[in-house]
């Protein structure tokens, strides 16, 4: 599903990944960990589109596309949804209006009929429920003024509703309480199937207890420098990463 | 922001037509002469040819005001026709004798003129370049009492009411282009609201510029008796043309105890070109009286075109407990310039006011924000909040905030809020990760900076100003 060849990728002409490599096949789920510094944020902005990365080398493929050659807003269509780190505040546009925009965006894309207002109503709310989401939250402007907790919820709200072929978290586990976090683990592990895969960035082996990966990697200076199975995680926990 | 905005997106301006209509246009060049045409023209009584002319006088001795922060070349006040009409039936009875040529173009501004037409509870007064064309809904208005017609028609109909109250809000030496307005108004709309009355529909103006090298000087007056309300409309297009044309309008408001008047306006001259070439010069003195006590004026006004703003929708707080508002959107593109604002002159006692100010620059586009807040020695325990933000997209535009406060009461309470924001890659980014394109997001992220101020508009119109929004956003992002 998704190929990333030799990726070198620089911000302000300094390098910060350095000839990255992952294959990730459908259904499967990944796990990015690694010391702050090393990239993985990056490579989640580089995938979602983010122009201020520029890619010096290497490919990527999803799908069998050029990845590299699509528009953000392209990208997103085509399946791919980066739950963000820090989800930014858009004061007067309502949570509601924005998810329905990029629902019906991606819908028309796909030469899908755009949902009307009852039927998103509805959808919005069946996964409300599940994710303990107050109906308030929806009306409010998007993640302005919410908590921390809320805003991740949100982003695993918006990834719900919008069924994302190619689902990347950027440590969504960091700053949420356990009740919290439990909420965003069952989020995404009920939206497990065999056509879907996750990328899931954590600097932390805590939230792997509750999605479990197929696959860890260790990210250390802009490389993958090793890769296992789940159990690369509690080594991780117990010898940290100074010694990668 | 579905389809149906694209296909918006990518017109340019879609009110550039001309409409092929006979014309009556006075000779370029303004004159005793001509403001006796004009005077003569709409039958007016001898009080109101003299008072055009004593404007005249005072005018011939004003300057040109150049403290607004906009640059322009001189205007030719010579070179300009004071009065354009089309020359058919001057005041149709129905709308059969409405000349088709001009129905056809309101229909193609969205602007149908057969009442079964029209958005259900809204009344118009077409007004096309010097003269209106048609008002809708007089006759059920009427059995409210409520009087909505052409001010050439009012002075005709109603000449005590006029004379009452033309220029007492605004005198015809208040300002060089009031001065001007006063000589030269050539139509316009007229409202008296009686006491006790709701008026029990939106009333509207629809101001359309469509002859060359002609000015537009239309004169408002809207009445508002004691505990009557009324919510009042305009909007404003015209043709597409290189050269520049100059509107000149003079809009007074009077309300009595415990009256409201909303007044709402969306204002969409044609902006010039992206080399600012053509485009409106639209200098505009609106002022409104709270004359009475609890008596309350609100100003809404949504500003997308024009190539040259001046205005400043003002309220003066006279009588106690009055309130006045101000909410504005003013949008700058390509080569526009917006110097705009309002004054709130608080003068009785516990008056209030409220400013919220919404400036947007894009492309070459320079906005201003340029407001006074005045309270005087007897207006104990006045009070006043102002919010003032402004948004850049890209960086070849800008911002500017020129706030005057002056307090002559130590009761008063006053509050200023300012921010500046550019619009965020970051919020661009997170709205196209979602899916959106990026005009979508643009227009997206900036109608929610301006939904404070939409909400203040009536429900169909505030739809019509995030179109509209959207549309004068079209290029903004590279």
């Amino acid at each position: 599903m998704l190929e990333v060849k030799n990726l070198h990728v620089q911000v302000d002409d300094k390098e910060i990944l350095k000839g990255m490599n992952i294959t990730v096949a459908p259904g499967e789920v990944h796990s990015i960990m690694g010391p702050n510094g090393s990239g993985k944020s990056t490579l989640a902005q580089v995938l979602a589109g983010k122009e201020a990365y520029e890619v010096t080398e290497g490919e990527v493929t999803f799908q069998g596309k050029d990845l590299l050659d699509l528009e953000p807003e392209e990208r997103a269509c085509e399946g791919i949804f980066l739950a963000f780190q820090y989800p930014v505040e858009i004061p007067g546009v309502a949570n509601t209006y924005l998810l329905r925009e990029a629902l019906n965006a991606k819908r028309e894309y796909w030469d899908e009929k755009p949902l009307k207002h009852i039927e998103f109503a509805k959808l919005a709310r069946e996964k409300m429920k599940t994710l303990g989401i107050d109906e308030d939250l929806l009306k409010r402007s998007v993640n302005a003024g919410f908590s921390g907790g809320e805003k991740k919820r949100n982003e695993i709200f918006q990834m719900q509703i919008l069924e994302p072929t190619l689902a990347v978290l950027d440590e969504t586990d960091s700053g949420l309480d356990i009740d919290a976090l439990k909420i965003v683990a069952n989020g995404v592990n009920s939206m497990r199937d065999s056509g879907r895969s996750f990328i899931v960035i954590t600097h932390y082996q805590r939230l792997l207890n509750y999605i479990v990966p197929d696959f860890v990697h260790v990210m250390v200076d802009g490389k993958i420098v090793r890769s296992g199975g789940k159990e690369l995680a509690y080594e991780l926990e117990e010898k940290g990463y100074a010694g990668f | 922001m579905s389809v149906d905005l694209e296909k918006l997106a990518q017109e340019e301006y879609k009110y550039g037509f001309v409409t092929d209509v006979e014309q009556e246009i006075a000779p370029k060049g303004l004159n005793e002469d001509i403001i006796r045409m004009i005077s003569s023209k709409k039958n007016e009584p001898e009080w109101l040819l003299e008072w055009r002319l004593g404007a005249y006088e005072r005018w011939k001795k004003m300057k040109e005001p150049r403290w607004a922060f906009l640059r322009y070349p001189e205007i030719d006040f010579n070179d300009i026709s004071y009065y354009a009409a089309p020359k058919s039936n001057p005041r149709p009875k129905s709308l059969d004798e409405v000349d088709p040529e001009i129905k056809e173009t309101y229909d193609k501004l969205g602007i149908p003129l057969e009442e079964q037409k029209m958005l259900a509870g809204v009344a118009v007064d077409a007004v096309f370049d010097s003269v209106s064309v048609f008002t809708t809904f007089k006759e059920k208005l009427a059995e409210e009492g409520v009087i909505f017609c052409s001010i050439s028609e009012a002075v005709e109909e109603y000449p005590d009411l006029v004379r009452k109250y033309l220029g007492s809000v605004v005198p015809r030496g208040d300002n060089f282009y009031a001065a001007l307005n006063s000589a030269v108004f050539t139509d316009g709309s007229f409202v008296y609201i009686p006491k006790g009355v709701r008026c029990p529909m939106e009333l509207s103006t629809y101001f359309r510029i469509n002859a060359e090298n002609t000015g537009q000087f239309e004169r408002t007056l809207i009445i508002a008796e004691e505990g009557s309300y009324v919510s009042y409309l305009e909007g404003c297009t015209a043709p597409q043309r290189d050269e520049n044309q100059l509107h000149a309008a003079v809009v007074e408001l009077v309300a009595h105890n415990d009256a409201t008047i909303k007044y709402s306006t969306i204002q969409n001259w044609y902006p010039g070109d992206k080399q600012g070439k053509g485009g409106i010069y639209n200098f505009v003195t609106k002022r409104g009286r709270c004359v009475g006590r609890g008596s309350r004026i609100s100003w809404t006004q949504v500003e997308t075109g024009s190539a040259i703003t001046w205005k400043y929708p003002s309220c003066v707080l006279e009588g106690d407990n009055s309130v006045g508002e101000f909410y504005s959107v003013a949008l700058t593109n390509r080569r526009q310039q917006a110097d705009t604002g309002t004054k709130m002159v608080h003068v009785g006692k516990n008056t209030s006011s409220t400013i919220i100010s919404k400036g947007i620059s894009a492309g070459e586009g320079q906005n201003i924000y340029r407001g006074l807040v005045e309270i005087g020695k007897n207006a104990e325990k006045a009070r006043n909040y102002t919010q003032c933000d402004s948004m850049l997209i890209g960086d070849r535009c800008g911002a500017h905030t020129f706030p005057y406060i002056e307090v002559r009461n130590s009761t008063a309470h006053m509050e200023h809020e300012a921010s500046t924001s550019k619009i965020g890659e970051d919020q661009m980014f997170y709205c196209r990760q979602r899916g959106l394109s990026a005009e979508d997001a643009v227009s997206l992220i900036v109608n929610g900076f301006c939904k404070e101020v939409f909400k203040e508009l009536p429900f169909e119109f505030a739809v019509e100003a995030e179109k509209l929004l959207s549309v004068s956003l079209e290029g903004s992002v590279g």
